[in-house]
């Protein structure tokens, strides 16, 4: 029981950290994909001067995709955003919001000197980039990994250790039963094979409840993390995801609980011919 | 069959056996007696291969017990019937399942290992207490239960360590009765005992032990020197 609750609680914390891990990854993937430098452009830019303008950010070769967004398109962009907001829409027009270029550059860390480039051109206005999001981001995700990993690794040796500890008591409670089995001709693996089992049936319940634990959770914040993440598209989290996770769940309580036995039974081992 | 050549087993600076040399033919009775700590478990835990000796050699059947590997251990094993000073019966088992138990280990079928059981509880009279446990036994109950573990398995050479040593006489009689039975059906048996009107009783060979060395040999012996 001790050892179940121990792996549980450990699986349980690995799962947590590996869907902050996934989470963070997609919401960085996510953010990677839209649009990280917006020009906006002058009233008077000519469509001459801004297919010019766009033909010469082509050619940084820094550029992924390039999008021009007219005044009517920011427009329908603008009532598309604030269409439940009936007042905010009354007074505007397409002649007060300005015209842009959306552009994704290749690297993350080429937005600031793209931007500073583009600032001297005559026809731009103003610019806006989000790399302060998505170098905050990857920041996170990269610790968020290392840390993340840290404290895996601690807690599966913490579980191996458990299942060490339960199992090597069991085993000095069965030292006279083995002995007999053993000087009855037993071979090892018929001394060995359902301590090992038992090992790897405290790893499989540990991966089952930690899964079952971890869903629930996830289940009960989606709400809540659908409006916190607001636009962000995680949730729902897929059920073949989640069967994937049970899968990497039951593959490492199986590992813990087979190698917690393992040693187990190569310390008790030890003592007797 | 069996041989010990100058066997010494020491245990730092104790030394329980010195120099033992003897050789017990197929089908033998012999009684290994002396005090308690002349060394007579330790033979029989070196047969088993439970201890090494410190030098000197085993042999069984040519074999040399002291050579097997560890890992190799449980086959010999299974060739011995081995009956324990203590019994090493499982108390939170039947007598049937206890008797199996070697059989079972061996991954024998189930319809055999029952055949050789009901055989085997009828030949030591216990078919009535089957489904009993070991404490809901009488002494010479218990030791008929583990001679029964020890011959499930038909061996040539039964090892017995004391096998009287908690009986009162009339059931030790009886044992022994069982134990001429089985040894005239051709299995060799070594009994350690310090039992004197058994082996008084019995005229068969005697190897006594004293200090760890053999201070006597003698083809039709008593407990005492004569």
């Amino acid at each position: 029981m001790a050892a179940v609750l121990v792996i549980s609680l450990s699986l349980f914390l690995i799962a947590v950290f590996f869907f902050l891990g996934v989470g963070s990854q997609s919401a960085l993937k996510y953010f990677e994909t839209r649009p990280q430098l917006i020009i906006y452009l002058k009233d008077e830019a000519k469509l001459q001067d801004i297919e010019m303008l766009q033909a010469k950010i082509q050619a940084t070769g820094k550029v992924k995709e390039i999008n021009y967004v007219s005044k009517e398109d920011a427009l329908k962009l603008y009532k598309e955003l604030f269409k439940d907001k009936p007042l905010l829409l009354e007074m505007v027009t397409a002649n007060i919001l300005p015209a842009s270029l959306e552009i994704s550059p290749h690297e993350l860390s080429s937005v600031k000197d793209l931007a500073e480039e583009l600032k001297k051109e005559s026809i731009v206005e103003d610019f806006d980039y989000e790399e302060d999001v998505v170098s905050s981001l990857t920041e996170f995700v990269s610790a968020l990994r290392k840390i993340g990993l840290g404290i895996a690794v601690f807690l599966l040796i913490i579980s191996v250790l458990t299942v060490l500890v339960v199992l090597g008591m069991k085993i000095s409670q069965r030292k006279t039963e083995i002995e007999i089995l053993k000087l009855l001709g037993a071979s090892s693996s018929y001394i060995r094979l359902p301590l090992y089992l038992e090992g790897i049936f405290y790893g499989l319940t540990s991966a089952f409840i930690s899964w079952g634990l971890s869903y629930l959770a996830i289940l009960y914040s989606t709400p809540f993390l659908i409006n916190f993440l607001n636009g962000v598209p995680l949730f729902p989290v897929p059920v073949i995801f989640m069967l994937e996770v049970l899968g990497g769940l039951i593959v490492l309580g199986t590992i813990v609980g087979f190698l917690g036995s393992y040693f187990a039974v190569l310390r008790s081992a030890r003592t007797m011919r | 069959m069996i041989s010990f050549n100058k066997v010494t087993k020491k245990f730092g600076e104790i030394t329980a056996l010195e120099n033992v040399s003897f050789k017990i033919d197929k089908g033998e009775f012999v009684f290994l007696t002396g005090p308690s700590g002349a060394g007579k478990t330790t033979i029989v835990k070196i047969l088993l291969g439970e201890y090494l000796p410190s030098s000197g050699t085993v042999e069984v059947n040519g074999e040399e017990v002291n050579k097997i590997p560890k890992r190799k251990l449980f086959l010999w094993r299974r060739k011995l019937g081995v009956i324990f000073q203590d019994y090493k019966l499982f108390s939170d088992r039947t007598v049937e399942e206890n008797v199996s138990l070697p059989l079972l280990i061996q991954k024998k079928s189930a319809s055999e290992i029952k055949h050789s059981v009901d055989k085997i509880l009828s030949l030591v009279g216990l078919t009535e207490r089957a489904k009993l446990f070991p404490p809901q036994l009488a002494g010479g109950e218990l030791q008929r239960t583990a001679l029964a573990r020890a011959l499930i398995t038909a061996p040539e050479i039964l090892i017995a360590d004391e096998p009287t040593g908690n009986l009162d006489p009339q059931t030790s009689a009886e044992m022994m009765k069982l134990f001429k039975e089985i040894n005239e059906k051709g299995t060799t048996l070594l009994m350690a005992t310090h039992n004197k009107t058994i082996v008084d009783s019995f005229k068969t060979r005697v190897i006594e032990l004293k200090k760890g060395q053999v201070v006597r040999d003698e083809k039709e012996g008593k407990y005492h020197k004569n």
